[in-house]
């Protein structure tokens, strides 16, 4: 004899109601869960721009130390070095980017190797020499400067590098050199950035001869022990530690000695904010922001900005007599 | 034409709206915002507000191209978001950036005209927030409220002024922005002017009876 199978007890029955109340529940759980979802990712997506850190690309160019790295000189701060990665990853350097952490992940096209400058101009021996030969011409020195930039942060690094001081003299300036003028190589293939019109490429300064001379000024090829990485400026950089970071040109390709103050890029691309001088001075402020004090990378409250970034008393000479109001 | 109530809609927009802060608190306070942290903070605090200020302003011309009206049920709560992380990027400002240094930033605010603007649009702010709630409109009545509210406007417009003052090269993206709120102003004007025209048009055959 078939047993009927036994009825559920009415307590156990799911009502219709609360059976459909179930299933809107769950699509109202599933809507709200992707909107929410696409909401929190779409503005994550619009407004989160990492500023470098974060790339473990920056070891892309990894540096060999090089074999000569002389004592410290007698110019170094004894301040904390910023960290390499940090001074690798916040990177101003147009040509890969306009966000500090681009440069870092871009700059890996750039072939430092060959590589070529050019020195002309106002010279008695005008030369084009290979990047090799013309490191091998000076002993390494490392210098522990401050560095500066406009936008009012600041890093201390070490340096390796010669003096600019002996290049020139041993291209030897005419009578007529007033001023010199680097270039930065021009090649959007390597250089991606300049693909975009942001500034007038290629990226050109200018120190007047005699801060060119100066024993502080420095054409650097390595930081912290390590050959230059690209976003550095590799192989070949300005350093001019009592003016802000921009004057620093990066990956130069040409020297000239010239009669004329040269044009500068950021100084033609906006004459109310970027000086040709750009010496720190925390007494004239950019027009868009005080340079009274500046955070230093790694550390969270700000500190007040020394005249000619701490350098005063071996640059103040340089310009004695000038406004530097007018020529800020 | 009106929307099924989507119980789920506003809280998912709150929680989709707050996930960004709390991913940049979480990574604050882990270390993990690069070389600069603080002006990290400062500029995704800033763009959020522009982004979240924006759209609480397309609701409205969203409804009048669609004709949906779930858009419509939004805009406060988009408003108020945008308003918290305005409030934050200046709270960054003060307190992270400056410590709180009362003479910078009253110095600043005076005489920096890309701060002015953008302390200036969070001040212009502070009474639509006030005003946010129910009760508020019906104290107010809707015509004086709805007067008020169209503040947003300037206030987003400075915003995007703020943005572009700020950049230092490329200007592109802040113009994006300025160039939706051109659009979406565009479209209320239009209806505007649409609504204008149907009203003395139904207007004439009234009076010629």
């Amino acid at each position: 004899m078939r047993q009927k199978p036994p009825e559920p007890l009415g307590s156990e029955i799911t009502s219709e109601s609360l059976y459909l109340r179930r299933r809107e529940f769950i699509k109202s759980a599933a809507f709200f869960t992707g909107t929410a979802a696409a909401v929190g990712a779409g503005l994550q997506l619009l407004s989160n721009r990492p500023t470098g850190g974060d790339g473990p690309s920056l070891l892309a160019t990894p540096g060999e130390a090089p074999k000569v790295v002389r004592p410290r000189g007698p110019y170094d701060t004894d301040e904390r070095a910023t960290s390499y990665e940090d001074a690798t990853t916040y990177n101003n350097f147009y040509e890969f980017g306009l966000d500090k952490g681009e440069p870092a992940e871009n700059a890996h096209t750039l072939k430092p190797r060959p590589w070529t400058v050019v020195i002309d101009g106002e010279v008695n021996k005008p030369q084009r020499v290979d990047m090799d030969t013309l490191q091998s011409w000076f002993p390494l020195e490392e210098r522990v400067y401050r560095m500066r930039c406009v936008e009012a942060w600041s890093m201390v690094i070490p340096w390796l590098g010669f003096p600019l001081a002996g290049l020139l003299r041993r291209v030897e300036p005419t009578s007529k050199a007033k001023y010199v003028a680097f270039t930065t190589l021009k090649d959007p293939e390597q250089m991606p950035g300049q693909k975009y019109p942001v500034l007038d490429w290629p990226y050109v300064e200018g120190l007047r001869l005699d801060e060119a001379l100066h024993p502080l000024t420095l054409m650097a090829v390595g930081m912290y022990g390590r050959v230059l990485p690209n976003q550095n400026g590799a192989p070949l950089r300005l350093v001019v530690p009592w003016k802000y970071g921009f004057k620093g040109i990066k990956s130069i390709v040409r020297i000239s000695l010239t009669e004329k103050q040269p044009p500068t890029t950021w100084n033609r691309s906006n004459p109310r904010e970027y000086g040709f001088f750009a010496n720190v001075n925390p007494e004239v402020a950019h027009p868009r922001w005080s340079q009274a004090s500046e955070r230093r990378i790694g550390e969270l409250r700000r500190r007040p900005t020394l005249p000619f970034n701490g350098y005063a008393e071996q640059v103040a000479d340089l310009y004695k007599g000038m406004d530097l109001r007018g020529n800020f | 034409m009106a929307s099924p109530p989507h119980p789920w809609l506003k809280p998912a927009v709150l929680v989709g709206g707050l996930y960004p802060l709390a991913h940049l608190a979480l990574a604050f306070a882990q270390g993990a915002l690069g070389a600069n942290p603080i002006e990290r903070v400062l500029n995704q605090t800033g763009l959020l507000a522009l982004i979240l200020l924006v759209a609480s302003l397309a609701c409205t011309p969203l409804k009048v191209v669609s004709g949906w009206t779930w858009p419509i049920r939004l805009r406060k709560l988009l408003g108020l978001l945008g308003f918290t992380y305005a409030s934050l990027h200046f709270l960054t400002y003060a307190v992270l950036d400056q410590g709180l240094a009362l003479g910078v930033i009253l110095e600043d605010i005076a005489k920096r005209p890309f701060i002015t603007v953008g302390f200036l649009a969070l001040v212009l702010l502070v009474p639509l927030a006030v005003t946010s709630t129910n009760r508020m409109v019906r104290r107010m009545g809707f015509p004086a409220w709805q007067r008020l509210h169209r503040l947003a406007y300037v206030a987003a417009s400075l915003g995007v002024v703020h943005f572009v003052w700020r950049v230092k090269k490329d200007l592109t993206e802040p113009l994006i922005y300025g160039g939706v709120l051109v659009l979406l102003f565009a479209i209320r004007v239009a209806e505007a002017l649409r609504k204008r025209r149907a009203r003395s048009s139904a207007q004439v055959p009234a009076r010629s009876v």
